[in-house]
């Protein structure tokens, strides 16, 4: 019977290669992209000494330098003023969620924060240039207020729903024992969130962290408004600079497609995307960490 | 008793710290609103810088990106929860739907710019900015179809499978009904993210906006809401009021997300609870 080639067998066949192709097509997207965005990147190599464009703070393409030193410190250091404002937030706000808050406040404060996740990045740079900059312009005695502070809070803002989140199915995730053992022992609720449920939890908030990181530094437009572009080394908190992200959304539109400067822009978007396929490889192995334990 | 006072003031702090997230989000809320809400009006919408056009486009964009990427996702998705073995081709597979989702999303933008604008030779249009986006949703797609088929319950799969249904008839009959609420869902959020996304537009869809009204050329240049709000606000023509049409959209596309937030939850409440009470009789 199952034998009988008749069209229920034919369909049950077509259906599974369907989705086996579809499967596979996901798979060749990601290489496509790694391809055609590396081939343009690293085309810069040449007309660009490496050790120049990775260690040289000096972007003046008209005159032929292409260093992205600049943009490299401006995208790292906003990242980390984003984790430093963002991480320990987001975090006592997962521990909240998990550990303290009654049942009507986090059924009101789920949605608020995933609200959080659905404002688009622009409305972001929006609020950042209405009223962020004002504040960072006074916190630094900066003319403008434009710069990696600004670009930092905004991002803080931006990743707290990936560490809420995260960070509490982390915390949620642990057996009830770990609990109930600590408190039996005497332990206040505290001493339990600090010494027990935290560290115990450390893989999945580690994966949180890690993904609000690749959040951050991918992050493009709200950064682009509020950073100040402009091709300087970041030496200040308050002083306009750039990061790669905001670099190729001012630059792109007036280079040639193919030439050494708009390569140097590929290169750039390269470097964004190693840097996100490196954290996925970190989280997987924080995972696999947590799951052996 | 040192412990006790460590503990009530560590549950202070992390009430205060919870009720600033929430003070965040409710001072962007109202900022956004308070300056935008007074600007729309139908002059905002129809008028000489008016951005029906944008609003068009932007669900109209939204809509093929759709279209692109949903069976593709889902078919990724069905692939990974009901047929793929534990073996090195799903993982390979696994990798790269975790890597697309990791993808800063300006690549994306000039990855389609170098297929669809150079290669193809397109330039900016609806379509490419469509087939971009649709990559973007991809992953998710993926991820929250093998979530809620793995949520169906096994026995299930078995019951139908034993009354000697193929697993193609299993899927359409049994699995995917009962996986619809949370496909809903996941389909929702996805699109409320598309719908805000401009790195991408910008670099495939360009920012010019159609004078024909509701144009529904593929091939025609479609600026979307987010991409004018970015636009008006960081390149400002001078003699028009862009700051005015700055808050007003930052407002229109705050109230989409509040809509498509809502949205996420009602339908598939509604859904489960219909089908509770299939289930019951």
């Amino acid at each position: 019977m199952p034998q009988r080639k008749s069209w229920v067998y034919y369909n049950d066949r077509l259906s599974r290669y369907l989705f086996i192709s579809s499967a596979v097509l996901v798979s060749l997207i990601i290489l496509c992209i790694i391809w055609f965005v590396g081939m343009q990147g690293l085309s810069t190599f040449r007309e660009v000494s490496i050790i120049e464009f990775f260690t040289s703070s000096k972007w003046s393409p008209d005159s032929g330098k292409f260093g992205a030193l600049t943009f490299i410190a401006g995208s790292i250091g906003t990242t980390l003023i984003a984790i430093l404002l963002g991480g320990p937030l987001g975090l006592a706000g997962a521990v909240f969620l998990a550990e303290i808050a009654p049942p009507w406040v986090r059924a009101f404060m789920r949605p608020a924060t995933d609200l959080f996740a659905g404002i688009p990045s622009v409305v972001y740079g929006y609020v950042g240039i209405t009223v962020i900059v004002g504040l960072t312009g006074r916190l630094t005695n900066s003319p403008t207020g434009y710069g990696m502070l600004a670009a930092g809070i905004v991002l803080a803002i931006m990743i707290l729903p990936t560490v809420i989140s995260l960070s509490e199915d982390a915390l949620r995730s642990l057996p009830r024992t770990y609990k109930e053992a600590s408190l039996a022992l005497g332990a206040t609720r505290w001493q339990t969130i600090r010494r027990v449920l935290v560290p115990a939890a450390s893989p999945g908030i580690l994966t949180a962290i890690i993904l609000a990181m690749a959040r951050a530094i991918g992050e493009t437009m709200a950064v682009q408004m509020v950073i100040g572009n402009s091709p300087r080394f970041p030496d200040s908190l308050g002083s306009p600079t750039s990061t790669l992200t905001s670099n190729i959304v001012m630059e792109m539109g007036n280079t040639p497609f193919g030439s050494t400067w708009n390569n140097g822009l590929f290169m750039m978007a390269f470097i964004l995307l190693v840097i996100a396929l490196i954290m996925i490889i970190l989280v997987r192995t924080a995972s696999r960490k947590g799951a052996a334990r | 008793m040192k412990a006790h006072q460590a503990d009530r003031f560590a549950t202070i702090m992390l009430w205060i710290g919870a009720l600033s997230i929430v003070a965040i989000l409710i001072a962007f809320l109202t900022l956004i609103l308070g300056r935008g809400l007074p600007h729309l009006t139908s002059e905002f919408f129809n008028g000489p810088d008016g951005v029906r056009g944008q609003l068009f486009n932007s669900f109209y964009i939204l809509f093929l990106s759709l279209v692109l990427s949903l069976p593709v996702g889902l078919g990724a998705g069905i692939y990974m929860a009901e047929y793929a073995p534990k073996n090195k081709f799903t993982d390979l597979i696994r990798l790269s739907t975790e890597s697309l989702a990791s993808v800063p999303s300006i690549v994306f933008g000039l990855f389609g710019m170098i297929v669809f604008v150079n290669m193809f030779g397109l330039g900016f249009t609806i379509l490419g900015g469509s087939a971009t986006l649709a990559l973007l949703n991809l992953p998710i797609l993926v991820r929250v179809t093998e979530e809620s088929l793995r949520a169906v319950p096994r026995s299930y799969r078995e019951a139908s499978l034993a009354l000697g249904a193929t697993m193609w008839q299993t899927l359409r009959k049994v699995i995917l009904p009962t996986a619809l609420p949370g496909l809903i869902t996941g389909i929702t959020l996805v699109a409320g993210r598309a719908l805000g996304e401009t790195a991408i537009l910008i670099f495939t869809a360009g920012m010019n906006v159609s004078r024909i009204p509701f144009d529904v050329n593929p091939l025609a240049a479609g600026e979307t809401l987010a991409v004018h709000l970015f636009a008006v606000k960081s390149n400002p023509l001078p003699g028009t009021n862009a700051d005015q049409i700055a808050d007003g959209t930052a407002a229109l596309l705050i109230i989409m997300v509040i809509v498509f937030n809502i949205c996420l939850t009602l339908p598939s409440r509604w859904l489960q609870r219909r089908q509770l009470g299939k289930n019951k009789m």
